[in-house]
Parts: structure tokens; sequence; C-alpha cells
């Protein structure tokens, strides 16, 4: 493999905080630069890692990790309802409370292997989803979903004055570009995190359940506990990402812990590259984009940016890529998914892979030559 | 980048250019992030900009799909209208009238769209894209009450005028009410008050009814305010079961209807779910039942010319109420049915005529008020009283921001002369009987200034 692999993991780290950071200004050329998708993409990369550890490490395909997002989401919620608007709390219960979660639906869940987990997690998401929509209305508000009012205990902050309080870190409201800074900010520590798991031995092992859990077993490994371990982590991820969810936005709906919600995180890891470290990102990205920006177009945004060919060809190009766009982008997102999982099966970082390898393959032939024409000299 | 070390291709002198260059580029947006008030004067202010953007935020997934593609045609319509463009529509009736059909103070009205989903996580993103990206000075539409109040919520926050399309829950207007928030549309207490003298009529004091009710906000106070009307006749409620919003199969809670000895079902449903609540109720014999020595009856609270249309021959003859119908003889109604049939070659229903006017009553809030400055145009808003759109002289009400005007009660047509004549004007309810005190609901609006 020509994979351009940079030897120091600070280094690593130091290009992917300066990515994070200057999102705004690379993002803006693609109209993507506004905090409400930056936040998006920030919360759900963290998401996303955090599936990676599990999905891409393991092998251990969850289809019911949103119950984890809305669990945080859920959590921290409460936390601004009953204790404080402040943002940190709300994050270490919520990354807790998912923590919870995952212990107890995974202590059940990994007895067994394969589709049967899968399958297993699904009920239990499905079955918290029906518990958060109905069931525990009192907790979750239902539908309508749970949302902060003005009469909340909130026994750390006293009562509010005029309207509804806002999330804040210390007095710096969490909306906008503030809110984005803070998102990024947990994102690189997820990073981070997720980086270390996978140098260190215990992500090894993780590795080595993917290729052979069998064989592991025969070497004296009792490959449950780290499971167990992978599954919780990734679990207390989610949680962190749904009460980031919260903290950008308070209120928190059970649709967030539908089937639906679970097969996104698991569409984005794939899209963008199973196992690898950036390629949930990169999933997440193409993801929140198609469905904040590709739904957004419409007719007459398309005649705009058609305008440049004659009337007739605009008419027809607008009309059959109008389908593609609006209440289509599903079409469009399913039409390139089919693509990547057909001819890239490792996801988008695949493709990078490939193109990496072409283009050092075509800039090394010039450079060969000329070394062998010095050398005939 | 993989997870296994290799050498790097990227010099050390290379990647101190690359960090220092990002680095210098990441302050730069900490210039741009605070103070849209204080910079501006309001968020999303339009200053000297030739044009203003509406956000259009309806569903167009989800079971309220049909609704809300009426809605976005109904405000396509308004935004030719408020442009000069088209025939005028209502613009010809209202009274009183300040828009001069070159757009609002002069700027030419544009807009964006967004899929609500019928998810209030959804909704807000998109109304949130619509705000941040966009620069929306106000945002209208929804289908589903859930989703009014969350948009709602949000506007307040973010200090954009929020114009409630299609909700019908107490809640919007009730507890859940805000100042940025506005509603056109009747609620579930105006339904069931409006309903239950003619209940009474034809069907008694002794009955006994059963509830199917959509579980979410607006479903409960229907349930809430049609069983409060019901009891108060005498009635008795055998069970409220609630039933979640696109279950599309209904037919496992029909089954108990028949066991229970009731003999009216009432369906608080909405949207495709009515389509398919009715249907099965319908084909389960329900309507032909007699209990009780009594014609079993069914009675759908909120009714709407799009869910009649789905239901085909299994509306006839049931009752319900409705905000408002095409086949209305004001010169308001005339005058918008015939605008939108030229344009779309059918007639509005209600919920695109709740949007349609929601539409014009901001443009022309703001032509009054002679400013885009939200807590300017609120205060035009609240106590105004208009005619000619199609409800008779209506008033929005300063205290909840509730539209008081007169409500349909219809039934399902028996005979309809075209494709689109199915309901029937049963009575016209005067808007004193279906008033209330805004104290009932509690609630608070929260502060002009955001």
């Amino acid at each position: 493999m020509s994979i351009p692999a940079i030897r120091n993991d600070w280094a690593v780290m130091a290009i992917f905080t300066v990515a994070v950071l200057t999102a705004p200004l690379w993002l803006a050329p693609i109209g993507a630069n506004y905090p409400d998708l930056l936040q998006k993409f920030a919360i759900f990369g963290i998401f996303a890692i955090g599936f990676n550890i599990l999905f891409g490490l393991t092998g251990y395909l969850s289809f019911g990790h949103a119950v984890f997002l809305g669990v945080g989401s859920y959590t921290a919620v409460w936390s601004f309802k009953l204790l404080t608007m402040n943002v940190l709390p709300a994050v270490v219960f919520g990354t807790l409370m998912g923590g919870v979660f995952a212990v107890l639906i995974g202590y059940v869940s990994l007895r067994r292997s394969g589709i049967y987990f899968s399958i297993l997690t699904l009920a239990f998401a499905q079955m918290s989803y029906n518990l958060a929509y109905s069931v525990l209305t009192p907790i979750t508000n239902g539908e309508t979903g749970l949302q902060i009012t003005m009469n909340d205990a909130r026994i750390l902050d006293g009562p509010v004055g005029d309207g509804l309080p806002s999330t804040t870190l210390f007095g710096l409201e969490m909306s906008g570009y503030s809110g984005f800074y803070f998102c990024a900010t947990m994102l690189i520590i997820a990073f981070f995190i997720s980086l270390r798991i996978f140098r260190s031995p215990f992500g090894l092992k993780l590795k080595a359940i993917k290729s052979n859990q069998t064989r592991m077993k025969y070497t004296g490994f009792n490959t449950r506990p780290y499971l167990l371990v992978a599954f919780v982590i990734s679990g207390m991820f989610a949680g962190l990402a749904g009460s980031l969810m919260a903290i950008t936005d308070p209120l928190a709906g059970a649709e967030r812990m539908q089937w639906t919600a679970s097969g996104e995180v698991v569409l984005m890891t794939i899209l963008g590259g199973t196992g690898t470290l950036i390629g949930p990102l990169l999933g997440v990205g193409i993801i929140k984009y198609f469905e904040n920006i590709f739904s957004a177009l419409n007719e007459a945004g398309l005649h705009e940016f058609f305008a440049f060919m004659p009337d007739w060809l605009e008419n027809i190009v607008v009309a059959v890529s109008s389908e593609f766009v609006g209440e289509g982008w599903h079409l469009t997102l399913g039409v390139l998914f089919m693509l990547v999982v057909i001819f890239l099966p490792g996801g988008v970082m695949e493709g990078i892979r490939r193109t990496t390898a072409v283009v050092r393959n075509l800039s090394k032939g010039p450079e060969k030559k000329a070394a062998e024409s010095v050398g005939k000299e | 980048m993989s997870d296994d070390k290799k050498t790097s291709e990227l010099s050390r002198r290379g990647f101190i250019k690359v960090s220092a260059a990002a680095m210098a580029a990441a302050s730069s947006p900490m210039f741009f992030t605070k103070g849209a008030w204080a910079a501006n004067e309001f968020r999303n202010n339009p200053g000297d900009a030739s044009s203003v953007k509406f956000g259009f935020n309806v569903p167009q997934t989800g079971a309220y799909a049909d609704e809300g593609a009426d809605e976005l045609r109904a405000y396509q319509l308004a935004v030719k209208h408020i442009n000069g463009e088209g025939d005028g529509g209502m613009l010809n009736t209202m009274k009183p009238l300040s828009l001069k059909g070159n757009g609002i103070l002069g700027k030419k009205l544009e807009y964006v769209t967004g899929d609500t989903q019928t998810k209030s996580d959804a909704a807000r993103a998109s109304a949130k894209r619509m705000i941040e990206k966009d620069g929306v000075v106000m945002i209208t539409g929804g289908s589903s009450s859930g989703v009014a109040v969350a948009v709602q919520g949000l506007c307040q926050e973010m200090g954009v005028v929020f114009m409630a399309g299609l909700t019908h829950s107490n809640d919007t207007t009730g507890k859940d009410k805000r100042r940025y928030g506005f509603r056109h549309f009747f609620n579930a207490y105006m339904s069931g008050a409006a309903l239950g003298p003619v209940l009474e009529k034809e069907m008694g004091k002794e009955r006994r009814a059963y509830h199917l009710t959509a579980d979410y906000t607006w479903g409960w106070t229907q349930e809430e305010s049609i069983k409060n009307t019901t009891e108060a006749l005498g009635w008795e409620t055998v069970a409220a079961v609630r039933t979640p919003v696109g279950a599309g199969d209904f037919s496992q809670y029909i089954t108990p209807v028949l066991n229970s000895g009731a003999d009216v079902l009432i369906l608080n449903h909405y949207g495709k779910d009515m389509i398919n609540s009715l249907t099965q109720a319908v084909q389960f014999g329900l309507r032909d039942k007699q209990v009780n020595g009594k014609n079993f009856e069914i009675i759908v609270p909120l009714f709407s010319r799009l869910m009649a249309q789905g239901a085909g021959d299994n509306i006839k003859g049931i009752l319900g109420s409705t905000n408002w119908h095409w086949s209305l003889q004001d010169d308001g109604s005339k005058a918008f049915v015939k605008s939108f049939w030229q344009e779309y070659g059918f007639p509005p229903s209600q919920a695109a005529q709740t949007c349609y006017v929601q539409a014009l009553l901001y443009a022309d809030a703001v032509e009054r008020a002679g400013t885009f400055y939200p807590p300017e145009v609120i205060k035009t808003l609240e106590g105004h009283t208009f005619d000619g759109m199609g409800n008779g002289p209506t008033e929005y009400r300063a205290a909840d921001h509730q539209c008081f005007k007169d409500v349909l009660v219809v039934r399902g047509n028996e005979n309809p002369s075209s494709q689109f004549d199915l309901l029937k004007v049963e009575q016209i309810v005067p808007r004193s009987q279906v008033e209330y005190d805004p104290a009932i609901f509690g609630g608070d609006l929260g502060p002009y200034e955001v």
C-alpha cells in the first residue's frame, strides 16, 4: 500500500485540529459554512467515530446505536431542566448515561455475534424508541419532544428572568459559532481518544477479534470483556454526541432514536470507509451536506446553476436533475451509496487511496526517467 | 490516513508552513461570531438589500406530505401576489390593506423552502438553515403541532417571526405560546365548541364514545377538548386509545372498538392517518352496525378536503369541523379560489388558505409597521382585526396570538357534483360561540426583544 502515512501521531492531531477549526473557511465555497451545519458535522463526526470503534475495529455491526444518541440528548435536556443551563454537567451526564445504557444493552446483545447481534441491537433500539415515544411520555414528552420551559427547577441557576434561558459555557452562549467551536473541541478530543485506541494494544486485540475471534479464544483470550468495553466506549461517544445535540439546540425528540437514525450512522461509516480513522468523518460530511444543501435546492436554483446552457438543453437538464434534489435528495444519496459500495468497497477512503497511488505513479514516472538520464551522462 | 505507521511524505518544513497558514485562517471566523443584534440591530435585517426572503418550512415527506405540498403551492401564489404578479388574489379583498403589490417595503420578495419531514428535529434543522444560511426574515409553514411548537420555540430564541401553518393543538397558542409565534388556523377547543351543539342535535345526549387519538400534542389536546364537549352533553367516554403517528395499519386499534359497547367512534387523526383509520373503520363494517339500539357513528373532529379526497366514499355523511372550505361564497374566498385554480387546476385546501393568509398578513404588517424590526411587526400584528380573507371578520388576539373567527362544521357530501365537491358546509358557527378566556391554557408569551 502506498499511503501518505504520517509517522507522528502528534502531527496527525495537529493537522486534524487545524482542519476542524478552519472548517468555517474551507467549507465556504460549497455553501456549508453556517453554524447549524458545522455543528452537525462535528456532532455526527463524534457519533461516527464512536461507532467506528465498535464496527470498524471489532466488526460487530450495531444497528441500534441511535439509542445512545437519544439517551444522551434526553439526559442533557433534563440536566438543563433540573440543574443548570451550563453545558458541562449536560456533557458529563449525557456521556455517562450513554455508557450506562451501553453496558445494559451490550451485556445482553454481545452474547451473540454477526447478524444476531445486529438484530438484538436493532430490537433494543426499537424498544427504546417506542418507550420514549409513548410509554415514557412523562419523562420524554412523547412525540412533541422534551423542551426546556421557563418554570423548570434549575436548582443551581435559580429562577430565570425574561424569556427562555439559553445554554451557556460559563456565560458564553452555545449557539452559533461559539456552539460550533465547543463541538469542534469535543470532536478533536474524541478523535484523539479514538486515535489512541487504534494505536493501542487494546485496539490491536479488537482488530484480532474482527479477523478471527475463534483463534483469539484458542490463544487464551476471553474476548467478551474487550467487546463490551469497545461497545461501552462507542456508546459513550454516542451519548456525548447526543448531549451536544441538546446543547446546540435544547430539544430532545424520540425520532432521534428511530432505526433510520441508527441506519444513518452505519451508512456514514461505510460510505466514508470502515475501520479507518478519517473515513467516518468524510461519510458524515457527505451525508449531512446532502441532507441540508441538496434537499434545499429547487428548480429555480437549478435554472440559475445551469444558466450557461442553451435554453432547450437547460430545460432538459433541469427537468432531469430536479428529480435528484429537493425532496429527491435521498435518491442522489442512494445512487452515490450504491456506486461507492460497488466500486469502492472501502468507502471514500479507498477512493482517496487509489487516487493518491495513481498520482504517485504518474509523478514518479518522470523523476525516474530524469534520474536515469542523469546516470547516463 | 491509515492506521499503520509509514514514512511521512510531508516534509517538516512543508508541515510547518501549512499549519502556520491554517492557524492564521482559523482565527479569522472569530470576528464574525458574536452579536447579530448588536451589529445589525436585529437578526437578518435586510437593510438596503433589494430583496427579502421568506422561509417556507413544510412537510414534503411523511404522513402530512399532501398538506405540505398544498401549503407550498399557496405560498408560491402569495409570493407572486405580494410581488404584484398574477391577478392579486386576496389583495383585492383584504381589508385593511397596506401592501402595494411591489413586494414588501419596496423590496422584492423571494423564498427558500425546507422539508420538515413532520419531525421536530428535522424541522428545527431546516428552520435553522433558513435563518443562519439563507437569512430569512420570517419562517412559516408546518403541518403538525409538534413541529409548530418546536419551530416556534426556535424562532423565539433566534428572534425571527414564525407564522404557523396547519397546527390545531391548543398548546400552540396555549401552554407553548411564544411572542414570535402567530396562528391563523383554529384549534381543538374551537372544534369541540363548534361541534357540540351539532352533535347533540344529530346524535342525542346518550352516547358512548370511543376515541382513537394520534399520539402527540395535537391528538392529546383534541381528545381533551372533544371529551370536555361531549361529556358536557352527557356522553360517556368508553376509552381513549393512543395510536402512533404514521401507523398505516389501524386494524389492531379498530377491532376492540367493536366489542367495547361504544356507539360513536371519534377519530383524532389527521392526514394519511385519518384516511387509513377511517377507511379501515368503514371496512370493518362499523357504520352499518347498531349498538345500544342506535346507529353507530363516526366523527372526525378535524376535517380537510385533501383527506376527504383520500378517503373516497368512506367520508360520506361523516361530521367534522374545518377552518375554511373552497366552496365559501364570500369575496375573499372566491378571489383566492379563482387565482389558485387558474394556477394549479384544482381548488385550494384549508391548509393552503391558512398559509396563504399567514404570508399576506405578515407582509402587510411589515408594510404597516414600516420596518422589518420583529418587535414592531409583532406589535402591529397583535390585536389586528381584518376582513376579506375568507373567514369573515377576524382578530389576532394580543393575549395569545390566536386568530378568532367563525368555524365551519362540515359533513362528507353524499352526492358530490365533482371530484372536489366532497364536503358540505353544514353550519357556520359564529366566533362568539367558540371564544374562550386565554388564561385557561396558561403559558407565557415571553419578551419582545430577544
